[in-house]
C-alpha cells in the first residue's frame, strides 16, 4: 500500500493576523505557522492503514515556501517514510485548480494507491484539493471519512453526512479520500522518531518543475469582517440580567 | 442560461440550502434554471413549480437514482456542457463538497466555495473566519457554493416555471463506488429544524449534572434542547440534538444559547436564527458577534434565576 498524505502549513490559531498594506493577504513575516490541524488526522490514518496492512510506504507531500519543510519533517518524525516538497516562491497560491494541477504533475508518476487529505485547510478553506487531484488522476473519491477499512483492492469508507447520518461506501483503489477531523487520535512524534526524521529523504521540486502557469482564481483582498448586527450587550449582576431577559422574551421577541 | 442552480434531494424534498441557493441566484439576476437529479427529481421540480425560474431540468437514470459522486459529477458535467450556464450555483453542503470539485476538475471551471455574501464581490471567510476575502476569477464560467444562511429561503421569489427532462449518457463503468444505505447512529424523535424555540447548550455548562437546567429552561419556554458538538462528543446529550456543520441547520424564532463560544462549525448551523440570545462568561466569545442580545455572565447563576422568574 503506497499512501500519499497531502499536508499544508497554515497560520496557528493563536497567531496575530496582520493584513498587508495592499490587502492582498496577511503579513506572513509576523505570523507563526503550524501543521494544518485537520492534516494531523490524515497522517494518523495513513500510518494506521500502513500498520494494519503490514507493509507499504507513507509519503508526506506539501506545497509551500521553504518553511513548509517543517511540517513535512513533522510527518516523517511521526513515522512517515519520505517527503516531497513542491516549492513555492512569493505569496502562496490560492487557486485550487492550479494547485491540484501542480500536485497531479508530481503524483502521477508515483502511482499511489491512496491519497489522503485533511478536511480543509485552516487558511483559505477551499476544501477541494484532494477531490480535484483524485479526479485529475482518474481515482475514485470519497470525503469526510469517519472510518476506513482497506481490503484487497478496495477501501470501505464511512462517510459523515449531515444531521447525524452516515453512509458506508466501497471504492476501488486507487482512491483519494478526505479525512474528517476527530476520527482518530493523532500520535506525537517520539524522540527517536524526531532523530530518525533528519535522515529521511525530502525531495524538493522547484516551482518551474510543477507550476502550470494557468491561474484562473485568486483572492483579491482580505479584510476584517464588519459586525452585521446591532448587538445589545447586557452586563452586570444576574438579577438585573434576568429582568432584562424576561422583558426581551416578552416584548421584543414575543415568545412569552 | 445565465445561472444553473444544482438542487439537492433531502430524502424526497428540497434541501433548505437549495432554496437558499435559488434565493441567492435570484439576487444575482439573469435567467435562472435549476437541475434536479435522481429518483425524486420530479418531486423536487414540483416543489419549485411556484418559484420564479425559467425551468427545472430533471435527470432520472438508474445509475443516479440515489446520490453517488461518480454519477452526479458526470451528469452535472453533461448538463453544463449542453446548457452553457455562465455561473453554476449550489448550497455548500457536505454533498457539494463530495462531488462538485469533480465537476470543476472535469470541465476546468473554477469552484469558489463557501461564499457568505455577493454584495461586494464574491466574499468568503478565510483563516478560521477571522478574516473575509473577496475572490475573483478570470474564467468565463464559474461554480459558486453558498454557505448555509448566506441567503434566506424566505426570499425565494415566486412565479412560475416549467420542467424538462434531460437525457444523460451514463455508462455503468462510470459509477465505481458501491454505496450502502445511509443510517443514523442514534435516531431521535426531536425535529430541531422545525422547532420555533431552541435552548442550546455549550461547553460553558461545565458538567453533565448541569444539563438539567437547560431542559428546565426549555420546558418553561416551550422550547426544544439542542447543543454544540463538544457537548454531544462528551455524551451529555444525544447526537441528534447537535447543531452545526456536522449536525442540524436551524433557523428558529429564538436561539437561546447557553455557554456556547461560537466556533465557525457551530455558527454556520444557527446563524440564520431570527433572534439570537447568548449567555457567556467571556465578553470576547465569537457568539456575541452574531448575537442580537449578548448577556455577559455565568449561565449557572443566571439560568436558575431566569427559570424562577418565568414561573412567577
Amino acid at each position: 500500500m503506497k499512501i500519499a498524505v497531502l499536508v499544508k502549513q497554515v497560520p496557528g490559531s493563536e497567531t496575530a493576523l496582520p493584513i498587508l498594506g495592499n490587502h492582498s493577504w496577511i503579513d506572513e513575516q509576523q505570523v507563526s505557522f503550524v501543521m494544518n490541524p485537520p492534516d494531523n488526522f490524515a497522517i494518523e490514518e495513513a500510518l494506521l492503514i500502513k500498520e494494519r496492512t503490514g507493509d507499504g510506504e507513507v509519503v508526506i507531500v506539501s506545497m509551500g515556501p521553504a518553511r513548509a519543510q517543517k511540517v513535512i519533517r513533522e510527518g516523517l518524525a511521526k513515522g512517515a517514510d519520505r517527503g516531497i516538497h513542491l516549492e513555492e516562491e512569493g505569496q502562496i497560491q490560492t487557486d485550487p485548480l492550479s494547485i491540484a494541477k501542480s500536485f497531479t504533475s508530481i503524483l502521477k508518476d508515483e502511482n499511489f494507491d491512496l491519497v489522503l487529505t485533511g478536511l480543509q485547510s485552516d487558511d483559505t478553506g477551499m476544501g477541494q484539493t484532494g477531490v480535484l487531484i483524485g479526479e485529475m488522476l482518474g481515482m475514485s473519491t470519497g470525503t469526510l471519512a469517519m472510518e476506513t477499512d482497506v481490503q484487497d483492492n478496495t477501501i470501505r469508507v464511512k462517510r459523515e453526512l449531515e444531521s447525524g447520518w452516515f453512509q458506508w461506501v466501497r471504492l476501488p483503489l486507487p482512491a483519494s479520500i478526505s479525512i474528517q477531523s476527530g476520527l482518530n487520535t493523532p500520535r506525537y512524534p517520539s524522540l527517536r522518531g524526531i532523530m530518525g526524521a533528519k535522515k529521511k529523504e525530502i525531495k524538493v521540486v522547484s516551482p518551474s518543475d510543477h507550476q502550470t502557469g494557468s491561474i484562473s482564481q485568486s483572492i483579491e483582498k482580505v479584510f476584517v469582517p464588519q459586525a452585521s448586527k446591532q448587538t445589545e450587550v447586557i452586563e452586570g449582576d444576574a438579577d438585573a440580567a434576568v429582568m432584562r431577559i424576561v422583558e426581551i422574551l416578552k416584548s421584543d421577541i414575543k415568545v412569552l | 442560461m445565465d445561472i444553473l442552480v444544482i438542487l439537492e434531494d433531502n430524502r424526497g424534498s428540497l434541501h433548505r440550502m437549495s432554496k437558499e441557493a435559488i434565493a441567492g441566484a435570484q439576487k444575482m439576476g439573469g435567467s435562472i434554471s435549476a437541475l434536479a437529479i435522481g429518483s425524486n427529481a420530479d418531486a423536487l421540480a414540483e416543489e419549485l413549480s411556484g418559484v420564479d425560474l425559467v425551468e427545472v431540468i430533471t435527470v432520472s437514470h438508474d445509475l443516479v437514482s440515489s446520490y453517488n459522486a461518480d454519477g452526479y459529477s458526470e451528469v452535472v458535467k453533461q448538463v453544463i456542457e449542453s446548457e452553457s450556464p455562465q455561473t453554476i450555483v449550489i448550497g455548500h453542503s457536505y454533498q457539494t463538497r463530495d462531488f462538485m470539485p469533480r465537476v470543476s476538475a472535469k470541465l476546468d471551471i473554477p469552484f469558489i466555495p463557501d461564499i457568505i455574501s455577493m454584495d461586494d464581490g464574491i466574499v468568503k471567510q478565510v483563516l478560521n473566519a477571522k478574516l473575509n476575502a473577496s475572490c475573483s476569477t478570470s474564467a468565463e464560467q464559474m461554480i459558486l457554493s453558498f454557505q448555509s444562511a448566506a441567503f434566506s429561503d424566505e426570499d425565494m421569489a415566486s412565479g412560475s416555471c416549467t420542467s424538462r427532462t434531460f437525457d444523460s449518457n451514463l455508462d455503468s463503468a462510470t459509477v465505481r463506488a458501491e454505496s450502502e444505505e445511509p443510517f443514523q447512529e442514534a435516531a431521535g424523535d426531536v425535529d430541531l429544524e422545525a422547532a420555533e424555540l431552541l435552548v442550546s447548550i455549550g461547553r460553558g455548562i461545565e458538567k453533565e449534572e448541569n444539563i438539567q437546567i437547560a431542559f428546565d429552561l426549555a420546558k418553561a419556554l416551550g422550547a426544544e434542547v439542542s447543543a454544540s458538538r463538544p457537548v454531544v462528543d462528551s455524551g451529555w446529550v444525544e447526537p441528534f440534538r447537535q447543531v452545526g456543520s456536522s449536525g442540524q441547520n436551524v433557523s428558529p424564532k429564538l436561539y437561546f444559547s447557553l455557554g456556547i463560544s461560537g466556533a465557525i462549525q457551530h455558527v454556520v448551523g444557527m446563524k440564520g436564527s431570527k433572534n439570537i440570545l447568548a449567555i457567556n462568561k467571556d465578553p470576547d466569545a465569537p457568539i456575541f458577534e452574531i448575537a442580537d442580545y449578548a448577556v455577559v455572565g455565568d449561565v449557572l447563576e443566571i439560568v436558575p434565576k431566569l427559570i424562577e422568574a418565568l414561573h412567577n
